[in-house]
């Protein structure tokens, strides 16, 4: 075997290389810099009753969840059973953003499939969801007693994740107090 | 009911698909007859199955079932019918099997046109077909199944992406993948070629139309993507050298330096394990960038959403396809002995010249595109190459190829004399420097791009031109029609490629260098002046259509008082989506495009607008149609077919003893 | 020609036209590769003054002007620990609007005004820009680590 004919051969492992590599820096893997930091705090008006107002501030004391959602995203329509077990179970609180979002539309998704959240505050500019650097709809937060955020939990809940991850966090964070 | 129906039938293909990649492997290392017959009927079958499936999928969009996921992400009950269609392969899911099915209409192809192929080369052919196969359909059911459930189903659905939603990406993909997938037929002639050991005259013969037809499709459908970019991102710019548009571009400069890679190897039997090394880089580099596309590592304008699991998958299939056959290569190439020798002034050399540069020139793109992945894997800060790296290089590269590409065919084979090859060809370089000048100064426009670039483009067509008189000197005393007549496809065939090249040159140096843009803030009867042509502003009015709103301006175009258009820009906004749109209107002519777009509303009830003067920019396209046609008049030349009877007698032949 | 020293110039002919195009990449990259600078290394002075770089960021909220002549475009870009003044002349990209990711080309002036020649937005309303997105992670990071 000559040694030329191997060169593209060569050429072409490095180039594989370098693309595994690549893979790797896929930036939604990048580890969210808010976990382990205090919970931006918000204060907005609730869907049910547009005239009182829900924060941050005021879970102080629970380990509570916060579900970004709105009616148009469909991978909320995949974990949405997945809350609503977690709801049923009545694990922990569970708050509901619903981001950039209209009531109606909400209101209206939520009596078709179900209402799982404890409370639902309304994001409709998006603006709370860039405090929290939200890529995209649907993501979940976990957060504990003194208001720090635990996990951080990217695309549609499964039961899976909530098995393995959400529940053993809640229970060590429940334990810690 | 009826997607499950497709899940299984794109199960089924898989298994046929491994069928056909293992039997008649078997059946051709063993010499067995009947295990190699079973390649084609698996082959048949296996289309049968996507074609199907696809299908499937084609009629959950268009009865709106968003009970699919698929459906309810990329459609809407008041989706127009054909991007209810078209919205089948506007994502990731659908475009995957999209891909299936154009591998399995090119393989069906080859067991339809390719019958009189040896027994055992045949096999072989359909083994590799079938193993590419085998691997993009479990990457599809493994990692990105179309026909996943969304139970209980959503009201209505989210619509197609409104970019997509455009006459252009009806049948750009479609054509882009049947040219991005039909490298794969000359790859698995080279494979099947190391395998057997079989890589002469008559393999070059069996490999030439289907690499030919391959590239007319990737040519077609580069153009009208471009064309697409063109008028549907607002901007009038046609070519961005883009990671997504470069993924398209390299197999295509590889796959024009295959074509003329094989006519040598053809006629004179010599470049053989280069040919083969173009034929596994052309479609190595249709993998990759079905992997840059797909997997996310490169960011672009085409914003795709990724992921990593899907990277990873298509990275390994693209390390055992390209791996296992340039490890081959490596392994088998070295028996392949030289061919004939030439001499330096001969068509052999010329064509080389072309190789060699075509395949630097991909080099530099392939570069350019993957830099910035380099350099963030090694962390040396994140970076984008922009189209001023590709021109810097890439301009320079191909003005020796427009000028070899002229010189090619005044050359003999084999050995020619300096003397002989210019006579014809002082008059006519010359006569291109003046006109290259001349114009250049004649518009006012002396840079070295416009002035190079109106050179290589008279050249280029006044050398057509000669090449064709030479034809008539040849035969003289034969009437005109008898000349004509007595020209072969093939040569038709370049001679019309090589003229597109030139008239592509005319477009994107006019183009480039004359192009005149104005953004103004403009009332209702207010006017703008550009390039001689007067614009004036009617108004805005609403303009609903069947899945957006709009509001859409009329703006009247004219030039020393007459008429010459009426244009009506868009600002649509397309409801489901939440997503604003602008949409260009274009009053398109012979020798120059006026192109105009709607931009924003200011709060004093004017707008602002765009105004774009487009010189020749239709001649980008034109000449892209040539070289298209100029394919399919290459890969029709009669010898193909005589050559498919002639055969014949011969394989019985072999099968006999 | 002897067929030795033919081989010689083939092979001679080729070194010198892979040479011609290294130089070329490299000439090429050299003058027209442009790097991505967060704004806050923008505001710490870390990019290039003169030279064509990107700023990644979100657009801040409330921060978009337009001058009397509707095409000159102000507004401010954010990594949400630094922000940058930008100006633009010419029609944005459909998707541009604050508190979106947004990319944009340019130089910076000596007024620390940074004068873009090309605004890039995302095609997909569901996420950022990666360099946007980049930009403002390494801002929560930075902010982390002081925080420490």
């Amino acid at each position: 075997m000559k040694a030329k004919f191997l060169v593209p051969l060569a050429l072409f492992l490095v180039l594989a290389g370098f693309l595994g590599y690549g893979l790797q820096l896929n930036p939604r893997e990048v580890p969210s810099p808010l976990v382990d930091k205090p919970a931006p705090e918000f204060r907005l008006a609730t869907l049910a009753a547009p005239d009182t107002a829900l924060g941050a501030a005021d879970m102080r004391g629970e380990v509570w969840l916060l579900n970004v959602w709105a009616s148009w995203c469909v991978s909320c329509r995949e974990e949405h059973p997945v809350l609503m077990e977690l709801a049923r179970d009545k694990v922990v609180p569970l708050v509901g953003l619903n981001y950039k979002d209209t009531r109606p539309e909400a209101i209206a998704w939520l009596e078709a499939h179900g209402d799982p959240y404890t409370t639902s505050v309304v994001d409709a500019d998006g603006r709370v969801g860039i405090d929290y650097g939200v890529y995209g709809v649907p993501e979940t937060f976990l957060i504990d007693r003194q208001g720090v955020i635990r996990y951080k939990h990217i695309g549609p809940v499964t039961r899976e994740a909530v098995r393995d991850v959400l529940l053993p966090k809640i229970a060590e964070l429940a334990r810690a107090s | 009911m009826i997607p499950e129906l497709g899940h299984f039938s794109l199960i089924l293909a898989l298994v046929l698909a491994l069928v056909q990649a293992i039997v008649p492997m078997v059946g051709a290392n063993r010499n067995r007859i009947a295990l190699m017959a079973v390649g084609r009927p698996a082959a048949q079958g296996q289309f049968l199955a996507i074609a199907f499936a696809f299908g499937c999928l084609t009629w959950a969009f268009l009865t709106s079932d968003f009970s699919l996921q698929l459906a309810a992400v990329n459609s809407h009950t008041d989706t127009p019918l054909i991007y209810k269609i078209t919205g089948v392969w506007g994502n990731h899911e659908g475009s995957l099997l999209l891909w299936a099915l154009s591998l399995s209409l090119w393989t069906v192809a080859v067991t339809v046109f390719s019958r009189n192929l040896p027994d055992a080369f045949m096999a072989r052919v359909l083994g590799v077909l079938g193993w590419i196969s085998a691997g993009f359909l479990s990457f599809t059911l493994i990692t990105s199944n179309p026909f996943d459930r969304l139970l209980p189903a959503v009201a209505q659905g989210r619509d197609l992406n409104p970019l997509l939603q455009d006459a252009g990406m009806i049948i750009h993909p479609p054509l882009l993948y049947m040219g991005y997938v039909g490298f794969s037929v000359a790859f698995a002639f080279a494979i099947a070629a190391l395998l057997s050991g079989r890589m002469d005259a008559a393999w070059a013969r069996w490999s030439r139309p289907w690499t030919t037809v391959a590239w007319v499709f990737l040519t077609a459908g580069i153009a009208v993507g471009s064309g697409w970019a063109y008028y549907e991102l607002g901007w009038g710019g046609w070519w961005f050298w883009d990671p997504v548009e470069n993924a398209s571009f390299m197999p295509w400069l590889l796959g024009t330096a295959l074509i003329h890679s094989l006519a040598v190897t053809e006629k004179r039997g010599a470049f053989r394990s280069w040919t083969i090394l173009l034929a596994i880089s052309a479609f190595s580099l249709s993998l990759l960038g079905t992997f840059l596309v797909r997997s996310g590592v490169i960011t672009s304008v085409h914003a795709f959403a990724t992921d990593p699991r899907r990277g990873l998958f298509i990275l390994a299939l693209l390390v055992v396809v390209i791996g296992v056959s340039l490890t081959l290569f490596a392994w088998r190439a070295p028996k392949l002995s030289g061919g004939g020798s030439f001499g330096l002034v001969s068509r052999d050399a010329t064509l080389l010249g072309n190789n060699v540069l075509l395949a630097v020139a991909t080099g530099s793109v392939l570069l350019g595109t993957l830099y910035p992945l380099f350099l963030d894997a090694l962390n040396l800060g994140k970076i984008s190459v922009g189209p001023p790296y590709f021109e810097a290089v890439f301009v320079p590269l191909m003005t020796p190829v427009v000028v070899l590409m002229v010189l090619g065919p005044f050359v003999r084979w084999k050995g020619d004399g300096v003397g002989r090859v210019l006579r014809p060809l002082l008059p006519v370089m010359v006569a291109s420097i003046a006109i290259g000048l001349g114009v250049a100064f004649a518009v006012g426009h002396v840079t070295v791009r416009t002035v190079l670039g109106l050179v290589l483009a008279s050249w280029v067509l006044l050398g057509s031109a000669r090449l064709l008189a030479s034809r008539f000197a040849e035969r003289r005393g034969a009437s005109a029609a008898a000349v004509l007549r007595g020209i072969p496809a093939a040569w038709w065939g370049m001679w019309l490629a090589h003229v597109g090249i030139g008239i592509f040159i005319i477009g994107a140096t006019m183009a480039g260098s004359l192009n005149e843009r104005l953004d103004v803030k403009m009332q209702p009867g207010q006017t703008a002046q550009l390039a001689g042509y007067t614009f004036t502003f009617r108004g805005v009015a609403d303009a609903p259509g069947p899945n957006y709103d709009a509001a859409r301006a009329t703006i009247d175009v004219t030039r020393s008082g007459i008429p010459v258009a009426t244009l009506h820009p868009e600002k649509r906004f397309y409801v489901a989506q939440q997503m604003p749109m602008t949409e260009a209107s274009i009053d398109i002519g012979p020798f120059r495009d006026v192109y105009v777009n709607l931009g924003d509303r200011l709060d004093d009830g004017s707008w602002v607008v765009g105004l774009f003067y487009k010189p020749f920019i239709s001649w980008v396209w034109l000449g892209c149609l040539l070289m298209a046609v100029g394919g399919v008049f290459a890969a029709s030349d009669r010898r193909y077919r005589r050559l498919a009877e002639r055969e014949a007698p011969a394989g019985a032949a072999r099968r006999t003893t | 020609m002897k067929p030795r020293s033919k081989r010689l110039l083939l092979v001679a002919g080729a070194v010198a036209l892979l040479v011609g195009a290294v130089a070329l990449v490299l000439n090429a990259f050299q003058q027209n590769l442009v790097f991505f600078h967060t704004p806050t290394e923008v505001a710490e002075g870390k990019a290039p003054v003169g030279r064509a770089f990107r700023i990644g960021g979100m657009v801040e909220t409330g921060s978009i002007r337009r001058a009397a002549d509707g095409v000159t475009v102000q507004f401010a870009i954010t990594d949400t620990a630094k922000v940058i003044p930008v100006s633009y002349k010419g029609s944005l990209p459909d998707l541009f609007s604050e508190g979106k990711g947004a990319v944009v080309q340019g130089t910076l002036g000596p007024d620390g005004q940074f004068q873009a020649s090309e605004v890039l937005a995302k095609h997909d309303e569901n996420y950022m820009p990666p360099e946007a997105q980049h930009a403002v992670d390494q801002a929560k990071k930075a902010a982390q680590t002081v925080a420490q």
